[in-house]
């Protein structure tokens, strides 16, 4: 029996060293070293979790993994552990697998770039974060994932720093997220205050004793943690800005691993978060307007990576849908599914823009489905499954959160579904635009190299066959992702449905039925002709409304921007020429007046200097003789 | 043999109190009031010494030798003293010509 307590400090320990090794040694490193070395930190996390995961027995609990005592204060015990349990296995094979897969795709994509040696101990170092996050045995820990994942996405979305629009949506994604976590960490506080403790197992023990109300005000406040690293209304604008980063970067961070943290979040606090009915409705709505706003802006951009990341923002309002209904297993199994196809869909968007040398937008394609035959391909299964077209892993997990809804109410479910279409109708916009018809841009378009399609197929595979995680009872499956997620998540357990096998398949016919419907007028429209939309002014008003990002963050600007710019300036005017700086002046005239009066007593002459020093002296002796 | 803290003890204690105030207000007056620097210095070592005095014979009616121990610091110190002042009265000889210590009037604004 290997040391699981060793395995387990490994699977974090690895990319964080290797982060520091690219690093340190990053001007030396030449060519494709840097790349090898990151991509093999992570496979080899990711070995050790399949370790883990083999080794790990669902019924006997958490596993906790206590390297050392970490914060020890008063009552406060904050150990430096890592848990190990269904919940953070699921996370670690996700983030480490795909992780993996991406990493790859970087040493093809990255190949040319000056600081690729830099990119990859970032993204080592990113992987890292993300592990303690989903690793950690306490909320401190959970934490420090939580800032460190921010910090890796703000440096990666501003990599190419020479840009300035790049470095203002890194600024715009570092403060958006630093809302949210301003609400994490009261939350703590509050949890903290109420329970005397941060871990993970004792909170959760503790939780039942603690009134309605306290639970509400602290779920709400975790909440909008969630909502900011998650990017869900009102905090999702910037994920879309974060596109700015390399490709890779979109697709590992801001579609796989860090943005469905908010997700792991709320999951692994579900003993919480069920006893606070009012914040899952919060989590609920939230979700749902989030998934349909996002779906109707993705209609009208023309950036392919910004299509996919509105998709992102709608799709992780699909899974908040599915925690607010306490289906977390449904949302976890989204999670799953969802970092397979979009990562694929990213990297697959990035081996477009690989081929075209850098063009992103789709009016600018085209016709590249015989140029670029495997990216067409692996991106089609991409788009399938997102679509939720049966049999693709899309399908099977947005089925379970569609049937749940229908569970609640058929007026969420219709809503959600509608949702669902408007995905498929931009997602094959999407498609049509890039692979059909003739080639609209002067570019000579070619096929990327292994190291960059292979990840890819192994992606389009898992986008195809993840459905099987979790396959439902309808399918003569028995749910083993649920099953599995029981022991970890205590609301889990408690999640069930009263629908008929008949309502089932009644639902899941509607839904196919209808996407394949979705797909011929996309295909009508879009492929047949290339019905390319104009320039947001040009349109008549609801495109216009979705074009434009429902004026959020025009809206921001005039609410927030505008007036803390004024407030700048004026505190600059008023505060700072108008009072600090005559008060600093006037301190530093006062001391030069003062200076220039006292400096007439040094006469210069010896014997008064003499005098004046024992003047002083008797002075001070009479004062100490009668204690003045 | 009769030591010598006895001997000393042999005075009040309020003579040696009222010589050494008067050596010391000697020394006082001289540094106040002359103007040559030699003096000045001699002076300087009269408030040393009165001061010396003093202490060794608190340190002999107390029966604490630390005072007379103190005394040999205090001589050692005097004696560094004495050796930058000559020095700066050697140079301030060859500057100004004169022992004057009136003479010495730049140091000021």
């Amino acid at each position: 029996m290997v040391n699981t307590t060793l395995l387990t400090a490994l699977v974090p320990g690895l990319p964080l060293l290797g982060a520091i090794l690219i690093a340190t040694f990053r001007r030396s490193l030449k060519g494709n070293t840097a790349g090898m070395l990151g991509t093999l930190t992570i496979g080899s996390a990711f070995a050790l979790s399949v370790m883990l995961f083999l080794g790990f027995n669902p019924a006997a609990g958490p596993q906790t993994a206590h390297l050392f005592d970490w914060i020890h204060l008063g009552g406060m015990n904050i150990p430096f552990a890592f848990q190990v349990d269904a919940l953070s296995l699921t996370m670690m094979l996700i983030v480490t697998g795909v992780g993996t897969l991406i990493h790859l795709y970087s040493i093809g994509y990255m190949h040319d770039d000056q600081r690729v040696s830099t990119f990859f101990a970032l993204l080592n170092l990113f992987t890292f974060a993300m592990l303690v996050l989903v690793m950690g045995a306490n909320y401190v820990m959970t934490f420090i994932g939580w800032e460190g994942v921010g910090l890796c996405s703000y440096l990666l979305i501003g990599f190419w720093y020479t840009t300035p629009a790049y470095n203002y949506a890194a600024r715009k994604a570092f403060v958006m997220n630093r809302i949210g976590d301003l609400g994490f960490v009261l939350g703590l506080a509050w949890l903290f205050s109420v329970t005397g403790t941060l871990n993970f197992t004792e909170v959760f023990d503790k939780a039942s004793n603690l009134d309605t109300a306290t639970l509400t005000g602290i779920t709400l406040l975790l909440f909008v943690g969630a909502i900011g690293k998650s990017a869900q209304l009102p905090l999702f604008t910037w994920l879309p800005d974060a596109m700015a980063g390399p490709t890779p970067v979109s697709a590992l961070i801001h579609a796989a691993t860090m943005v469905t943290a908010g997700i792991y979040l709320i999951v692994r606090s579900s003993v919480l978060f069920e006893a606070a009915p009012f914040t899952q409705d919060v989590i609920l709505y939230t979700g749902l307007i989030t998934a349909l706003v996002a779906a109707t802006i993705g209609v009208f951009q023309n950036d392919i990576k910004k299509v996919l990341a509105y998709s992102t923002v709608s799709q992780l309002g699909y899974m908040f849908v599915a925690l607010g209904l306490g289906a977390y297993s449904a949302g976890m199994f989204h999670v799953t599914t969802h970092a397979f196809f979009k990562a694929l869909l990213f990297l697959g968007a990035g081996s477009v823009i690989h081929a075209l040398g850098g063009e992103q937008d789709i009016r600018k394609m085209g016709g590249l489905k015989g140029t670029i035959k495997i990216t067409y391909i692996t991106f089609l299964l991409g788009t399938l499954a997102i679509s939720g077209l049966f049999p693709f892993s899309g399908f099977f997990s947005k089925d379970a959160i569609l049937a749940h809804a229908f569970d609640r109410s058929p007026v969420l479910y219709a809503l959600l579904l509608g949702g669902a279409l408007i995905t498929t109708f931009y997602m094959f916009r999407l498609l049509f635009l890039t692979f059909y018809g003739s080639y609209r841009g002067d570019k000579h378009p070619h096929e990327s190299p292994a190291v960059m399609t292979v990840p890819l197929m192994v992606l389009a595979v898992l986008s195809v066959a993840g459905g099987m995680l979790n396959l439902p009872h309808v399918f003569g499956g028995h749910e083993p992702m649920k099953h599995y997620l029981e022991s970890a998540a205590e609301g889990v357990s408690s999640e069930y449905l009263h629908l008929s096998a008949t309502t089932e398949w009644a639902l899941m016919g509607l839904s196919t039925l209808l996407v394949v419907l979705v797909i011929f007028i996309a295909y009508g429209r879009f492929a047949k002709k290339a019905t390319l939309y104009l320039e947001a002014d040009e349109l008549s008003f609801f495109p216009r409304l979705f074009a434009r990002k429902w004026y959020i963050d025009d809206l921001y600007e005039k609410l927030f921007e505008k007036p803390y710019g004024w407030f700048s300036s004026k505190f600059s005017s008023i505060g700072e020429d108008r009072v600090m700086v005559p008060l600093m002046n006037g301190a530093g005239r006062v001391t030069q007046k003062a200076g220039q009066v006292l400096r007439l007593a040094q006469t210069g002459n010896m014997s008064f200097y003499l005098f004046a020093m024992v003047a002083g002296i008797i002075v001070f002796l009479i004062m100490t003789l009668y204690g003045v | 043999m009769e030591s010598l803290t006895s001997v000393i003890r042999q005075v009040p204690i309020e003579h040696y109190l009222f010589l050494s105030f008067v050596l010391f207000s000697i020394g006082l007056a001289g540094v106040l009031f002359r103007r040559n620097t030699i003096i000045i210095l001699m002076c300087l070592e009269l408030m040393f010494n009165s001061v010396n005095l003093l202490l060794t014979a608190f340190s002999a009616y107390h029966n604490d030798p630390g005072g007379q121990v103190f005394v040999f610091f205090i001589m050692l110190v005097a004696a560094a003293e004495v050796t930058v002042g000559l020095a700066i009265l050697v140079m301030m000889k060859r500057n100004v010509d004169s022992v004057d210590i009136n003479q010495l009037n730049r140091l000021k604004w």
